[in-house]
This record gives structure tokens, C-alpha cells and sequence, in this order.
């Protein structure tokens, strides 16, 4: 069923195997040019955090090095996404398209797709792809080879340095920032990471022109996104929408009739709640109207028959899994949130402990020392505070 | 231990004896012996130079790697909440049933080990599973009783072809 209200895109999943014309016709063009092309396209990072993608490649190319690679986080682990899967399959051409242009434009004789564990069986299919497209660089005489990365089943080595660490031999354990890795990255060498969407997003931006990719969207979000839809919704699946639409128009098109709640960028997303869809917009934080929610594509749908303590509660078992358990405030307070809304919900802890532990989150948000434990406040206040009677009957 | 030491000094030929081939080559044991033994850490921290605490604190951290003996085949059904949504306790049941094993224990006949496992990225077609490498979908108590029954064929073939190359 196709979406009524939405208009479904299809740039990134457009058939177009064949791209060793473009790329032969980008690498022929000056750096600057391209990255120039890439800025003003609006394209920002589709991981999740949203980093203006030309600027990325800008930065690492200016950044003092000889060595210098190119790094292409498949590591898709964020529960509700799984468009970079999607993508991987079917139009993997576009991705190494585009970690050759980046190549070419910050100086990378390598690069690396760091795939998680759980899609190693597309290892093989992709290992093809990418011996193919080592003919076509050689032909268009780039010296750049791509290697494929095993992860072994760590949501925390998507984060970019964990990532390094993981490909270093070494626990997946985040570091410290800065240094970002536009100056200190795999093998504390300056280096691009991007996501698989981003970097397929690059190539149609090549192809068609920063002009045509600018005019979708709104305001600070430019471009197409692809979304990953799950839940309760008669279409689940990959839609390619364009950016700046409500979430009322979003369930609409996807919700069954009785959608209670979306979770808006997966489990360190945030919940929205009925009464909020007309006022909150899909697009990265800018000067939009209401409340804009960023997202890495995850879009979860609850109906009435769900329980939100239920939602949360898979989330925080989640966390306190994922959790490197590095830092005090993720390690212990993912485990205190969780056990906090068990005490709550069996009536042994007053409800006024949720007060206490909505400040906990906050603290987490504040003291931990990556995106995972700081982003646990994000769904955790977000339920509490909107389906409270929830989380205490 | 002998063929050990040969199958780590051959993935030591293909992916290096740099601290970073550590990882790839934890991946080709565990592909290869269905877990990590201390005899195996032991044999990597000695071709990667490393100590046996440096090759133990990279496998423990992550969840596709275990340092205890397995199955032949791992069974990993995703907890995540879409799945959990879409069925995940009903085959939970049904497989704890058919393999009269709880998550985390091993078949008595040593066929299967089976876990639960965190989002598979398969969440639009839950409820899914992996075993092994090869992602299961869109999963009924019926059918992952037909699925269970093929490994268990298939295993019943091999050892019945290698009974007779070994007589
Ligand atoms: C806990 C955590 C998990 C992450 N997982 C992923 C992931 O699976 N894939 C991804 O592309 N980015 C992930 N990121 C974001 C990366 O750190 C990084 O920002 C991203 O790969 C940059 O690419 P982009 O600019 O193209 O978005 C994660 C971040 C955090 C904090
Ligand atoms: S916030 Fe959590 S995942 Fe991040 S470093 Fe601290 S313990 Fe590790
Ligand atoms: S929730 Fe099970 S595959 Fe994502």
C-alpha cells in the first residue's frame, strides 16, 4: 500500500547499478568542488547526531595527516532501524561511490565498511560488489581499496570511537572527545566516518545536483530520509519520505486507526504521545516550528493495546545490556531506572520515585560520557512524563 | 592443542599479528570451534604477542563472542520490542519446548545453544531470529518447528556420512 498523504521518493533506492560513470566523472572534479557541491546540498549525517556531512569531509581534508581513511558505519543496531541493511542489499554501487569521492577529496588510500555482526549474511554478496568496484577505481585511477569490518554484537560500536577501538583489536569502549575524528580517528589518523545512508545520499547529490536535493525538505533539513516503519502499522517496511513532515500527517499514513504513541528514533529516540503528532515535525533541530525530533530513520508505532511500561521496560533492558559500563553514571543508572519502574510498578516504591528518577535520567543525560548513556533520558522522560499513570497501575 | 595452534597461526597468516587482527581472528576461531577456550586465548595472546588478559578482555565484550562451549548451531531470538510485539514469548515457548532447553543452555545432543539477542534489524518482519549467520523472519510456532526439524535432518545426515567414512 503506498502512503496517501506522504509522497514516497526514490532516489536512494533507484535502480542504478551501473556507477562507474559518475564516479569516473566526480573524481575528475577539482576537491573543492565537490565538497563545496556537498555543503551547499544541506546534507547532514543520517546516523542519527545529524553533522553537516560537506563540513565532515572539509574538516578531515584540512586536518594535518598522511594517513587518512574513509569508514562506513554499518553498524545498524539502534532497535526499530534497518534501512542500512535495505540499503547494503540493494543498492550498495551508490555507497562505495560515495566513499571513493570522499576518498579522493581528503586524501584515504583505505577504507573500511564496519558491518555488524548480525548482517554477516550479506557479507559475501557485498564482499562481490566491492571487488567489482576495485576495477572501476583502478580504472579510473584512484588508488583506494575498501575492506569489510566484522563486529561481533555491540550496539555501543556504532558510536564512532568505539568503533576505532573495535576495529583496533581493543574493547568497544568509547573515548574521550574531542579530538573528533575529522582530526584523530581509526588509528588516531583523521578520519571520515559516515553513515550508509549518508553516504548513498552523497552519490545522488553527485549525480543530480546539490540544487535538486536542497529543494526537498524544510529549513535545516534537507533532502529525503529513509525511515524505517515497525509496530503496529498494516504497511511495516522502508519508506524514502521527504524531511519536515508532521507526525500527525506520519500516522495517517502508517498508523492502524488507533495509534497511541510513536517512538521517534528508536530506543534512545523519543516517545511522542497522541495529543502531540500536529505539533511535532520530523527534521533535525533548527528553526522549525513545535517540537523538531531528529531521527536515524526509526519509527515505531503503538497502539492502545500496548503498555507503555512494557515499551520502556524493554528499553531500559536494552540499555543496561548495551551499556560498555565504562562510566559510572550509564553503568549504575541504567540498572537503578530499571529497577526503579519494577519497584514502582509492584506498589514497593511511591510513585514520587519516578520524580527521583526522572532527575536521575537527567544526571545520566549530563555526567555520562557518550551518546548512549546521555540519550537514555530521552525515551526515559518522554514515556514517564507522558503515560505516568502507566508506569504506577 | 595441535590443531589449535594450526588454526590460529593460519589465521594469523591471513589477518596479521597486529593488535588489530585481534578481533578477526577471535571470529575465525569461535567460526571454527563454536567458542573461545582458554587454550585458544592462550594460543592467540602467544602468535599476537599480547597478554592472555588483553585477547580475554577484547572477546568478553562482545555477545557474539563466549568464552563457554556451544552448540553446533546458536539460535539467537531478538527480545527487542517490536518482536516482543509481534510474538517473541509464543516461540520463546515453543522452542524452549521443542529443544527442552531454557536461553542460555545447550541441546542434550549438542545441536543447539539457544539465546536471546538484542534488535536483528529485521524489526518490520518480526518475529525474527538468527541462526547462526542466517536470518530466520516473519516466524510462527509452526514454523520454526519445520526449521528446527531441517538442522535436525541435516545434522542426522552428516553424522550418518561420516559414520560411513569413518567404517
Ligand atoms: C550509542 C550510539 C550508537 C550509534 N550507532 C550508530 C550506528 O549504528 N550507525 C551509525 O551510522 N551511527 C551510529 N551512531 C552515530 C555515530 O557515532 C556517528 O555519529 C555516525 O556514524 C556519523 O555518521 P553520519 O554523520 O553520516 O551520521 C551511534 C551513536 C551512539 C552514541
Ligand atoms: S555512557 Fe554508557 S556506553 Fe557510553 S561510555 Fe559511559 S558506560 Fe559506556
Ligand atoms: S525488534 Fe526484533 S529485529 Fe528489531
Amino acid at each position: 500500500m503506498a502512503p496517501r498523504h506522504l509522497m514516497r521518493l526514490d532516489l536512494i533506492f533507484k535502480d542504478e547499478h551501473d556507477v562507474a560513470p559518475l564516479v569516473r566523472q566526480t573524481l575528475a572534479r577539482g576537491r573543492d568542488d565537490i565538497v563545496n557541491e556537498l555543503i551547499a546540498s544541506g546534507l547532514k549525517g543520517r546516523g542519527g547526531a545529524g553533522f553537516p556531512t560537506g563540513l565532515k569531509w572539509k574538516l578531515t581534508a584540512d586536518a594535518p595527516g598522511d594517513e587518512k581513511y574513509v569508514i562506513c558505519n554499518a553498524d545498524e543496531g539502534e532497535p526499530g532501524t534497518f534501512k542500512d541493511r535495505e540499503i547494503l542489499m540493494r543498492v550498495p554501487e551508490k555507497v562505495l561511490a560515495g566513499m571513493a569521492v570522499c576518498a579522493k577529496v581528503i586524501g584515504a588510500r583505505q577504507g573500511f565498511i564496519y558491518l555488524r555482526g548480525e548482517y554477516r549474511f550479506l557479507r559475501a554478496q557485498l564482499q562481490q560488489v566491492i571487488d567489482g568496484f576495485h576495477a572501476v577505481l583502478d580504472e579510473a585511477g584512484l588508488p583506494f581499496r575498501i575492506e569489510i569490518f566484522m563486529g561481533s554484537g555491540a550496539y555501543i560500536c556504532g558510536e564512532e570511537s568505539a568503533l576505532f577501538e573495535s576495529m583496533e583489536g581493543q574493547r568497544g569502549e568509547p573515548r574521550n572527545k574531542p579530538p573528533y575524528p575529522t582530526q584523530c580517528g581509526f588509528r588516531n589518523a583523521p578520519t571520515v566516518i559516515n553513515n550508509v545512508e549518508t553516504l548513498a545520499h552523497t552519490y545522488s547529490i553527485f549525480k543530480y545536483g546539490a540544487e535538486k536535493f536542497r529543494d526537498l525538505g524544510v529549513q535545516d533539513s534537507r533532502g529525503s530520509k529513509v525511515f524505517s516503519v515497525s509496530g503496529d502499522t498494516p504497511v511495516p517496511g522502508i519508506y524514502e519520505l521527504e524531511f519536515g513532515m508532521t507526525l500527525q500527517r506520519f500516522v495517517e499514513d502508517f498508523g492502524d486507526g488507533d495509534t497511541k504513541a510513536v517512538q521517534v528514533g528508536g530506543a534512545s529516540g523519543f516517545c511522542v504521545p497522541r495529543k502531540r503528532f500536529e505539533r511535532t515535525i520530523i527534521g533535525y533541530q533548527g528553526k522549525l516550528t513545535g517540537t523538531s525530533l531528529p531521527t536515524g530513520g526509526s519509527m515505531m508505532l503503538f497502539n492502545s493495546s500496548r503498555s507503555m511500561y512494557n515499551v520502556l521496560h524493554n528499553y531500559l533492558e536494552f540499555f543496561v545490556e548495551e551499556s560498555c559500563g565504562q562510566c559510572t553514571p550509564c553503568r549504575v543508572g541504567t540498572q537503578q531506572l530499571l529497577r526503579g519502574i519494577e519497584g514502582v510498578k509492584r506498589g514497593e516504591l511511591s510513585s514520587a520515585t519516578l520524580d527521583a528518577l526522572l532527575d536521575l535520567a537527567e544526571t545520566m543525560r549530563l555526567t555520562a560520557k557518550c551518546g548512549l548513556g546521555q540519550s537514555v533520558a530521552n525515551s526515559f522522560a518522554s514515556i514517564v512524563e507522558n503515560f505516568r499513570e502507566e508506569m504506577i497501575y | 592443542m595441535n590443531g589449535l595452534r594450526e588454526l590460529v597461526s593460519a589465521l594469523a597468516q591471513k589477518h596479521g599479528t597486529r593488535r588489530e587482527s585481534l578481533l578477526p581472528i577471535l571470529q575465525g576461531i569461535q567460526a571454527h570451534e563454536h567458542y573461545l577456550s582458554d587454550d585458544a586465548m592462550v594460543e592467540v595472546a602467544r602468535a599476537l604477542d599480547l597478554s592472555t588478559a588483553q585477547v580475554y578482555g577484547t572477546a568478553t565484550f562482545y555477545s557474539f563472542l563466549v568464552t563457554r562451549p556451544q552448540g553446533r548451531h546458536v539460535i539467537r531470538l531478538c527480545r527487542t520490542i517490536t518482536c516482543v510485539m509481534h510474538g517473541k514469548n509464543q516461540l520463546l515457548k515453543e522452542l524452549e519446548t521443542l529443544l527442552k532447553v531454557r536461553v542460555g543452555e545447550t541441546t542434550a545432543d549438542g545441536l543447539f545453544t539457544l539465546l536471546e539477542t538484542n534488535c536483528l534489524g529485521q524489526c518490520h518482519q518480526g518475529p525474527a531470529i538468527l541462526i547462526d549467520d542466517e536470518p530466520y523472519t516473519r516466524l510462527t510456532p509452526e514454523r520454526i518447528r519445520v526449521i528446527v526439524a531441517e538442522y535436525q535432518q541435516k545434522a542426522a545426515l552428516e553424522s550418518e556420512n561420516s559414520g560411513l567414512i569413518n567404517s
